[in-house]
């Protein structure tokens, strides 16, 4: 994998974005790299990268996310800290962004900072399973939504099809089609596949690399 | 089946109520349950459909009260304060015997209280909520596949009994996402000749008022309705049984609670306590039936809630306090551990009460 200093995490609402960038940021840190994760979703109330704050800080990551994420203030707010991302070069960034267009808004005020280093990697985080994303031009729309609300065009598309705990390897094949049609349509790359670490083995070899994901246990 | 995709709660009931042919939605913003007045506000105008996002809760229900009474199938969406709201149009419904879903993604409460899930206005939909003699249909699902075949049942029982129906859900069945089947079937078609559309100089015209002028009226108009009620009682109580076979210790739980509960009875079980569920899917009527079955075999019984203990006041009714009862409940936006209902089924298999 070509690994930039900042990785942003973007897609449609429930694409998986925050689980991508949680388990890229484990990845960056097994390198040995120093690496921030950054929580820039302004829209989600529930389930976000704060979750996951714990095991991440015991990896040695900082997490850069808003006092008030997974409280009762329901405002959307970002931290000062999050400006660390762009001006603290020597830190490989993980950020993920809120969903669809209104989440991408928030990343307009470091775009600046981000396009002028000039070494990022913006990914758009695909999911087949989700309704609103199941063929290739509804997701192409959503990406071009997002760039325009951010300003930042991707660079590299992520496939991570999943149906959750229910996720079987026909899951994931059942995309590769409706993958290939995005990587034309947006004469973007693949970068990889993200597929719970269990299935991995299963999967076919020629579908382009594949980057084994843990998933956030719940208690339910 | 259609092949299974991947919804939040919010947008399954959402997409669901679609399919059961609602056409009409009236809301108004409010976190946890945001997602399926956005969720509307895209499909509706798609499909000639009404999304409206009102001024305020209270015009919200007022105008599903008015698109029930034309006899179409509307719905409102909100969390607990905004229900608190709606509660006075709700009593109205109830008292003008007129269908429609009405949907509470809870938060924690009272007051302003949380976003956060919570199972704390169980009282307030079982009760009725608003003012006067009434009750609501309501409905607790505990997956996002129950989220989107729930709003199916609840249009149709709604529209069977003339009686205005909740889905009680929680911030977290809202919020979680999971797959989904979304069931192939058309819309149940009710004749509704009570619905104010239009005479066409053919009829009398229909009236649909909540106001009785003399007070036998009234009466007479509440015992007619009571009537409707029993049968409802009767006939529609819901539940499912988990491990209840052979169980002694029978943890009651509704909704995420009940999601909770049964990885502890798994761990129960391991450790050789005959622990098992009924996991209330009607929370009025409640399911009594079941429970009173259960009491005949169980020793003891375990009501697990997000809230300070309100559904246990059912499960003591049902069994008619033959049985101890304790509580296990976390409130203000907490969810139980699994840990912590295992502690609960063993303390009560030792005899011990707890509340």
């Amino acid at each position: 994998m070509n690994v930039k200093r900042v990785t942003l995490f973007a897609g449609h609402y429930g694409s998986g974005k925050t689980n991508i960038a949680v388990n890229y940021a484990l990845y960056l840190r097994s390198l040995g790299l120093p690496v921030a994760l950054g929580d820039l979703d302004i829209v989600n109330p529930y389930y976000r990268a704060k979750d996951s704050q714990a095991e991440l800080e015991a990896a040695g990551i900082r997490v850069i996310a808003s006092a008030y994420a997974n409280s009762n203030v329901d405002v959307p707010a970002i931290p000062q800290e999050m400006y660390a991302l762009t001006e603290d070069r020597q830190t490989h960034a993980v950020l993920d962004i809120g969903g669809d267009d209104r989440g991408a808004l928030a990343l307009g005020r470091y775009m600046p900072a981000i396009a002028e280093e000039n070494n990022y990697a913006f990914v758009f985080v695909y999911n087949r399973s989700r309704p609103l994303t199941r063929d290739a031009k509804s997701a192409l729309a959503i990406m071009r939504e997002i760039e325009a609300a951010c300003g930042l065009p991707f660079t590299g598309i992520v496939n991570n099809t999943n149906l959750g705990r229910e996720t079987v390897p026909e899951t994931i094949l059942a995309s590769i089609d409706s993958v290939r049609e995005l990587e034309q349509l947006s004469a973007l790359p693949l970068l990889f596949t993200a597929v719970r670490s269990d299935l991995a083995p299963l999967l076919p070899h020629d579908i382009g690399e594949i980057f084994p994901i843990a998933l956030q246990k719940t208690i339910w | 089946m259609a092949e299974k995709i991947l919804m939040k709660g919010n947008e399954a009931l959402a997409e669901a109520a679609i399919m059961a042919g609602c056409r009409h939605y009236f809301g108004y913003p409010i976190t946890p349950q945001t997602e399926v007045a956005a969720y509307m506000a895209k499909r509706m105008p798609k499909i000639g459909g009404t999304f409206l996002q009102a001024e305020s809760e209270i015009a919200a229900i007022n105008m599903v009260i008015g698109a029930a009474a034309a006899g179409k199938r509307a719905m409102t969406s909100s969390s607990s304060p905004g229900i608190s709201l709606k509660s006075e149009g709700i009593s109205y419904m109830a008292g003008c015997d007129l269908p429609g879903l009405i949907v509470n993604v809870q938060r924690g409460g009272p007051g302003l209280g949380g976003i956060q899930p919570s199972q704390s206005d169980y009282f307030q939909a079982t009760r009725g909520g608003g003012h006067g003699d009434y009750h609501l249909l309501v409905l607790a699902p505990s997956s996002v596949q129950e989220m989107a075949d729930l709003v199916f049942k609840g249009f149709d029982l709604s529209e069977k009994y003339r009686i205005p129906c909740m889905l009680l859900a929680d911030g977290t069945m809202g919020q979680m996402m999971e797959p989904v089947s979304l069931p192939e079937r058309s819309a149940e078609t009710v004749e509704k000749p009570w619905a104010l559309t239009g005479t066409e100089g053919k009829r009398k015209p229909n009236i649909i008022n909540s106001l009785a002028l003399a007070p036998h009226e009234l009466e007479a108009w509440n015992q007619v309705r009571f009537e409707r009620y029993a049968q409802i009682k009767e006939n529609e109580q819901m539940s499912e049984s988990y491990w209840m076979e052979d169980a002694e210790i029978c943890v009651v739980a509704f909704g995420i609670a009940a999601r909770v509960s049964q990885n502890a009875i798994d761990t129960a079980r391991e450790m050789g306590i005959k622990a098992g569920m009924i996991r209330p899917i009607t929370l009025w009527p409640f399911p009594e039936k079941a429970l009173r079955a259960a009491s005949a075999q169980c020793k003891a019984f375990v009501s697990v809630e997000l809230n300070m203990g309100q559904m246990i006041e059912d499960v003591r009714l049902s069994i008619k306090c033959r049985r101890p009862v304790s509580l296990c409940c976390r409130t203000g936006g907490m969810i139980p551990t699994p840990d912590e209902v295992v502690a609960a089924i063993v303390k009560a298999n030792e005899g011990g009460k707890q509340a």
